[in-house]
């Protein structure tokens, strides 16, 4: 075992992948020399050089389309936005290319790309740059999108993304890449559509992903106080679901709180509550119950910001109505 | 053109008051008082100052991440500013924009903005509404050299051209988008002549210089408010600090920094004036205490503040709903 940060397992994963293969490359605003925003291309120009680590303008609509184009003609690129806010620059290109080409012409072209998208709020940002979109991207077909929580899972969904055939949309919380965690010392790539369950409890099951995963766990602890046994699972991709794991957890808990940063309104976790209430129903002896963030936008001022975003707090209240 | 005395004292104390406000949340953030990410103007006061000094109250103004010093050219009060960097319920804002996001709907200041590229096309619908009501107002629209190679920049002129919109594009070129200088992220050196493909006038000038700065800005809002149409304006200049304060600036050298430092537009315009008899050193002395003092008030006010009140994050989402809070 070794110790890295979260930052360094998604340059792992990238590293490790673009050693092994020379039509992985990447570019983005930033990440050359200076190593990215939040430094996780740090030390890669000087490794591979620039014509595999590249430096754009700031123009999102080139950086996803160049990506599509780049994949279509047999490349792997791995493209990375600044913050995931900034797919609003780019959304044709990623709705109406990206996720789409593979379809509308048969199943004749390929776009095996990465776009990494910085997310998440609680660095003080404000609206612009703090939003969590990832129902706007699961919302699309022809898109997986994918949320590792941990440097472990980093490195290996990374490894995954790289190697997957479709667009892929490698949402990252920035408050998390500072985070340091084990890593195994030989590392796998991790399937997409396998959750991970990091907790298991008998009394109700916590969904979710990103870096409430870690409030989650905070509040399993202060749920436990008051026996309250808590299974918490991680999702790590959105789409592919596994919803398998999210079921049998359900079947034995019979109680399910759905957890995300994002506005409530019209979230991800709304598409997981719609899917547990159509085919988990009869298993739920509780309303299926929803933690999110208030239907604002982030605000700057961190008092306003820390009431806005849901954390540990709302999680344990929102388990405690349960019973 | 001939700049009247007290135009010339009145940019002057617009510069200075942008350079000390700067200095100050420099200090302020580094001392760990203000959240979130500060980009500063230092070093590029002549531009803002020199372009507004053209403006009327009712006239507007479209802002970037590096907005403090539009602001406070266009008439912003320290005070509100100040707070705003804090969070605090009396900011501009109420707490809720910060640095990045400071307006003031009552002197024509259509937002900072934290997209890069989304004042050109805003600044285009100001434009427009001014046009439309036969108004005499302009729109100056602020945008830094990294932006024009966002799709924005051509939709904006170009809609601003055949429709012969009263915008004043003003490009501050200060060399870099964050780390990469404009010889990388683009293939000319003179961002003005983009103008040759709207058709319009553009021209280049020193934005150090506040005088250089004010004429080019002059001709344009004249040329606008005569029907004339949109000028784009290139500005060169420099920032002085990082991208963003913590930025460790390890992509330009210090004989660069040097260089500029060497230009810096306020010790200039202090030379002018006293070599031109507009002010003596101990009146502009006089000055410097006086905007410290202003700086310092503006401090006090915001650190005096309290935060918002939490309730407060549901409102002014819509003018007509305000949904439940925790
Ligand atoms: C759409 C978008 N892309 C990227 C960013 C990140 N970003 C913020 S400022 C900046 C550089 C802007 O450069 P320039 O326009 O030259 O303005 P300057 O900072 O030099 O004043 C970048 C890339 C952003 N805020 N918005
Ligand atoms: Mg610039």
């Amino acid at each position: 075992m070794r110790k890295m940060t979260y930052a360094q397992g998604i340059k792992e994963g990238m590293r490790i992948k673009m050693l092994e293969n020379p039509d992985v490359f990447i570019f983005g605003e930033d990440v050359g020399q200076f190593g990215g925003c939040f430094g996780v291309t740090a030390g890669m120009y000087d490794e591979f050089g620039e014509k595999r680590i590249r430096d754009t303008p700031i123009s999102e609509g080139a950086i996803i389309g160049a990506a599509v184009g780049s994949a279509a003609a047999g490349l792997r690129p791995i493209a990375e936005l600044m913050f995931i806010d900034f797919t609003t620059v780019g959304m044709d290109q990623l709705v109406n290319q990206a996720a789409k080409m593979r379809y509308m012409f048969g199943g004749k072209i390929t776009l095996p790309m990465v776009v990494r998208l910085p997310a998440g709020a609680g660095v003080r940002a404000a609206a612009q740059h703090s939003q969590s979109l990832e129902a706007w991207l699961t919302h699309v077909p022809g898109l997986k999108v994918v949320y590792p929580s941990s440097p472990q899972d980093a490195i290996g969904m990374m490894m995954t993304a790289i190697d997957d055939d479709n667009p892929v949309m490698f949402i990252e919380h920035k408050v998390l890449y500072g985070l340091t965690g084990e890593v195994e010392d030989e590392v796998k790539p991790i399937p997409f559509g396998k959750a991970n369950i990091k907790k298991e409890g008998n009394d109700v099951t916590i969904v979710t992903y990103g870096k409430q995963v870690y409030d989650a766990l905070k509040a399993a602890e202060t749920l436990a106080k008051d026996d309250i046994d808590v299974e918490v699972i991680d999702l790590r991709s959105l789409y592919p679901l596994d919803k398998e794991t999210v079921f049998k957890s359900i079947e034995k808990t019979h109680k399910v709180v759905l957890v995300s940063e994002e506005t409530k309104r019209g979230a991800f976790t709304g598409e997981l509550a719609a899917m547990i209430a159509e085919e988990c129903f009869f298993e739920c002896d509780a309303p299926i119950t929803r933690v999110g963030a208030l239907n604002c936008p982030i605000p700057f001022s961190p008092v306003l910001e820390d009431y806005v975003i849901p954390g540990e707090k709302e999680i344990v209240e929102a388990v405690k109505s349960l019973f | 053109m001939k700049i009247s005395n007290d135009l010339v004292v009145g940019m002057y104390q617009k510069m200075l008051k942008i350079r000390k406000f700067e200095t100050k949340a420099m200090n302020l953030f580094a001392e760990g008082k203000i959240p979130g990410f500060v980009h500063l103007y230092l070093g590029e006061e002549a531009v803002a100052t020199g372009a507004c000094a053209n403006l009327n109250d009712d006239d507007y103004i479209t802002s970037t991440h590096r907005g403090h010093g539009h602001i406070i050219a266009k008439g912003g009060d320290l005070k509100y500013m100040m707070a705003e960097l804090f969070g605090k319920e009396t900011g501009y804002c109420k707490g809720k924009g910060g640095s990045m996001h400071i307006a003031d709907a009552t002197k024509g200041i259509l937002g900072a903005n934290g997209i890069v590229g989304a004042g050109h096309n805003i600044a285009v619908g100001a434009g427009l509404a001014a046009q439309y009501r036969g108004s005499q107002q302009v729109c100056v629209c602020f945008f830094g050299d990294g932006s024009t190679n966002q799709s924005t920049f051509h939709e904006g002129l170009n809609l601003a051209s055949i429709w012969k919109l009263p915008v004043v594009f003003v490009c501050e070129n200060n060399g870099y988008g964050i780390s990469l200088s404009q010889e990388k992220h683009q293939n000319i050196t003179d961002i003005s002549m983009r103008a040759v493909s709207y058709n319009i006038p553009g021209v280049t000038v020193d934005g150090n210089d506040v005088f250089a700065v004010y004429e080019a800005v002059n001709e344009a809002v004249s040329r606008a408010r005569k029907g004339q149409g949109p000028t784009l304006i290139e500005c060169k200049t420099y920032r002085h600090r990082g991208h963003f304060e913590g930025d460790p600036t390890t992509y330009r050298s210090t004989e660069e920094v040097e260089q500029w430092k060497k230009k810096d537009p306020i010790p200039r315009i202090e030379k002018y004036m006293v070599d031109n008899k507009v002010l003596r050193d101990d009146e502009i002395k006089a000055l410097h205490d006086e905007i410290e003092k202003q700086v310092e008030e503006a401090t006090k006010f915001a650190l005096d503040s309290k935060d918002p009140d939490v309730a407060s994050a549901v409102e002014d989402v819509y003018t007509d709903i305000v949904e439940e809070a925790r």
